[in-house]
């Protein structure tokens, strides 16, 4: 799978898709790959939304897995600026060598008196404090400088400030930077670009326009039970059919964080390691802290548990 | 209208159809997501039919809401395609159409009905009920009737009348005429037989016509309806329209907070602080590693609200809270007041329960009264106007009609000179201001701003500038 060729080359169809993330350990809808593989040959970014924990983290670090490509990662927050994302200049560096030409000015120039003689000595030195030595490449950068493509993702977008993410758009659409001082840096291989967004503000139409939309919901039953199987191994089948039931069941309750399947994994794994084999009311009880994040939601599931844990046991035919 | 496209990729009709139609839905198309979708249906093809479904999600919809219109769309229009027996139907007309190769149609192609053959041919295909054929016939009918640009139910007549014209309807009624005249027997069973059969053309035609409104103008109906109650009076609204107002409402107040809620601290470029600068660089002796750039802080603008909740004004007053609750997040603080005879503080009940409730619990604890300014004046002073400072909005919402009391407008001055301003927002015209027991003229000279409001695009613009100016 991963020969000579260019890295992206897995990507011929939506199954091969599938199944090499499947191979990095990510269950993927088939919405889901249609929208890796369109990403690809469309050379589009992806934003992708959803609710905290569904896996939008998960499906960029498994993109990068699959087709062993250096994930880069860029964290957005309020105040991100193109120093922190894309590049720098090393102040401290260049300090250093305005003290060393101090020191070796003479011998560079020479002991000529004229002025003119001097500087166009100097000039020929060409541009040496805004070379690419002094260059700090920052997480953008780096990503469209790496030889053989990379999986760039720009975590929680909606965090960032309005201004950030129109200084995204030239990246988004054309995979080049503009330096002012450099000029134009542009890609060998295009990265592949995942953006993720909680919705905590409505993102512009501009940015938007640039992507691949893709909204990733919960999970039905059938395809979380993949998700938990592959990601807590050696789950025992029949507990596995009893906290899908569960959690499902609790999706359909009025909360105000329904739990998701990162905490679904979660409480797998506290199952496991409880060596539970058949939901009890108190232990659900016990445990419900590792689903449920908010004291109130905790308070109305609390008053449903027994039925929802006989229903689990039912579903499993426990 | 299918030569547009010619040489584009052999798709692009029937997907620049189903743009139309989405945009009809109320998704916003761009011309580049147009390319995008095209060249991605050039990737996957249209056989499977999820797959196109969610490869064209990825590229038109942008927002779960816009998803659902998209999902809405997609089925009504590929579903239509799938009951004409073809999804690349569009192309096998055009190339008959073209070359004009298809014998039992070739009459017809340019027909407007006038032709007696093209009457003849379609009561051919009424008598041995070639469904098919009809229903081909029928949508190249529609298209040259320029069916997509109905816009409004009322033209479904028309449209329908142009379709069956174009099927050459006229002709045939003309020759079932003749056939009658002739009075044989065998003739007026036929004529009869037909009638029938016309009887039902014209249902599906119908049919096909309406199923049309609603692709192409279903977006087009909302936007119009919206723009018509944006701009209605909010106190004779209809009972009807009160849900589509609430969604309205929460919209704008979701526009304006996603615009206003983030800017909070604004970076002054190329001013630089110089103060924290060299304390934030003290590790290296003072020398400016690290520059430390100025910022404005942008005050969150901080609000209270005066309602009058008595019967005229009492409908505008919950407009008016059900959008400044919606704002929340722009608005650093927030305390609403409503009064009638006397004054009450309905913060708490606001924040608790979802506003549609809690205005009609507070209309039934203290609405519906004949209004009190001057008293209602009084009981905040005497509340709560220790907590009015410098950085105070007081919005007050109301007729200024007192009933003839004291408009005590003593309080309204002090009020003035202790807040950053006092908005009035008064839902009746201007002209009838200082009728009658109105006292807002006297109240205008302590306001620093004194407006008609009655629908809810002033009341978006009111708002705005509140808090424009605090940005």
């Amino acid at each position: 799978m991963n020969d000579a060729l260019p890295a992206h080359a897995p990507l011929e169809s939506i199954e091969e898709v599938e199944l090499g993330l499947e191979s990095a350990g990510y269950i993927a809808s088939r919405r889901i790959a249609t929208a890796i593989y369109l990403a690809h040959h469309l050379q589009k970014p992806i934003l992708v939304e959803g609710y905290a924990g569904v896996g939008k983290t998960e499906l960029a670090k498994s993109v990068a897995t699959w087709l062993k490509l250096p994930l880069i990662r860029m964290q957005c927050y309020e105040g991100l600026d193109e120093s922190k994302a894309l590049y720098e200049w090393k102040y401290g560096k260049q300090l250093l060598y305005t003290q060393i030409l101090k020191d070796k000015i003479n011998s560079v120039v020479g002991e000529d008196d004229n002025l003119t003689v001097a500087l166009e000595k100097l000039h020929s030195f060409g541009d040496i404090f805004f070379s690419r030595q002094f260059l700090e490449p920052r997480p953008l950068l780096r990503a469209l400088e790496q030889p053989g493509g990379a999986v760039l993702l720009i975590d929680e977008i909606d965090k960032s400030d309005q201004e950030f993410e129109a200084f995204l758009l030239e990246i988004l659409s054309d995979y080049q930077v503009t330096i002012p001082e450099l000029g134009t840096i542009g890609t060998l291989v295009p990265p592949i670009v995942l953006l993720t967004s909680n919705a905590t503000r409505d993102l512009g139409d501009a940015l938007k326009r640039r992507c691949l939309h893709l909204h990733i919901g919960f999970p039905d039953e059938k395809l979380e039970a993949r998700i938990i199987a592959s990601r807590v191994p050696g789950i025992d089948a029949r507990l596995l059919k009893q906290l899908v039931s569960f959690v499902q069941q609790l999706r359909g309750i009025d909360l105000k964080k329904a739990p998701s399947i990162s905490e679904t994994i979660d409480w797998a794994r506290v199952m496991v390691l409880l060596h539970t084999a058949v939901l009890e009311v108190d232990l659900v009880r016990d445990t419900l802290n590792v689903l449920l994040k908010f004291e109130a939601d905790i308070e109305v599931a609390n008053k449903q548990i027994a039925g929802l844990t006989h229903k689990a046991r039912q579903d499993a035919g426990v | 209208m299918s030569g547009f496209v010619a040489g584009v990729a052999t798709a692009s009709e029937p997907l620049r159809r189903f743009f139309q139609v989405a945009r009809g839905a109320g998704l916003r198309v761009s011309a580049a997501e147009g390319i995008d979708a095209a060249r991605a249906v050039d990737l996957v093809g249209f056989s499977d039919r999820v797959l196109l479904k969610d490869t064209l999600a990825l590229i038109l919809a942008k927002t779960p809401d816009e998803k659902q219109l998209y999902e809405e769309a997609f089925e009504l229009y590929f579903k239509r395609d799938a009951f004409s027996g073809r999804t690349d139907g569009e192309d096998d007309d055009d190339r008959e159409h073209g070359e004009g190769q298809a014998p039992n149609r070739g009459p017809q192609a340019g027909g407007d009905g006038m032709g007696g053959s093209g009457g003849q041919s379609l009561g051919q295909l009424l008598e041995s009920d070639d469904r098919a054929t009809l229903a081909t016939e029928m949508e190249k009918a529609a298209r040259e009737a320029g069916l997509e640009n109905i816009r409004f139910f009322t033209q479904k007549n028309l449209y329908a009348r142009r379709i069956l014209d174009r099927m050459g309807l006229r002709a045939l009624e003309r020759d079932m005429e003749a056939m009658r005249q002739t009075g044989t027997p065998e003739n007026l069973g036929r004529a009869q037989f037909l009638e029938g059969r016309v009887e039902q053309l014209r249902d599906s035609v119908r049919d096909f016509v309406e199923r049309n409104l609603i692709l192409f103008a279903k977006g087009e109906t909302e936007k119009f309806r919206e723009e018509l109650l944006k701009s209605a009076r909010l106190s004779n609204l209809e009972r009807r329209d009160m849900d589509r107002m609430r969604i309205l409402v929460r919209q704008m107040a979701k526009k304006l907070a996603a615009r206003y809620a983030k800017t909070r601290r604004r970076r002054l470029r190329g001013h630089l602080d110089t103060r924290r600068t060299l304390r934030r660089n003290m590790g290296w002796g003072g020398i400016p590693f690290i520059t430390v750039w100025k910022q404005k802080r942008i005050e969150k603008p901080r609000v209270m609200v005066l309602c009058d909740v008595s019967g005229s004004v009492a409908a505008m007053s919950g407009f008016l809270l059900m959008f400044l609750y919606a704002l929340n997040e722009a608005l650093s603080d927030i305390r609403s007041f409503a009064f009638a005879g006397s004054l009450i503080e309905v913060s708490e009940i606001l924040e608790k329960e979802p506003v549609e409730q809690a205005i009609s619990k507070i209309m039934q604890t203290i609405g519906y009264g004949s209004s009190n300014y001057g008293n209602s004046f009084a009981d905040f002073e005497d509340g709560w106007m220790q907590f009015v400072n410098n950085k105070t909005t007081v919005i007050v919402l109301g007729d200024g009609r007192g009933n003839r009391t004291d408009p005590r407008t003593d309080v309204i001055g002090r009020l003035s000179q202790r807040s950053k301003r006092i908005i009035w927002l008064n839902p009746e015209y201007k002209s009838a201001w200082g009728t009658g027991d109105s006292d807002m003229y006297r109240y205008a000279p302590f306001c620093n701003l004194v407006t008609v409001c009655n629908t809810l695009r002033q009341l978006e613009r009111v708002i705005t500038d509140i808090l424009e100016d605090a940005a």
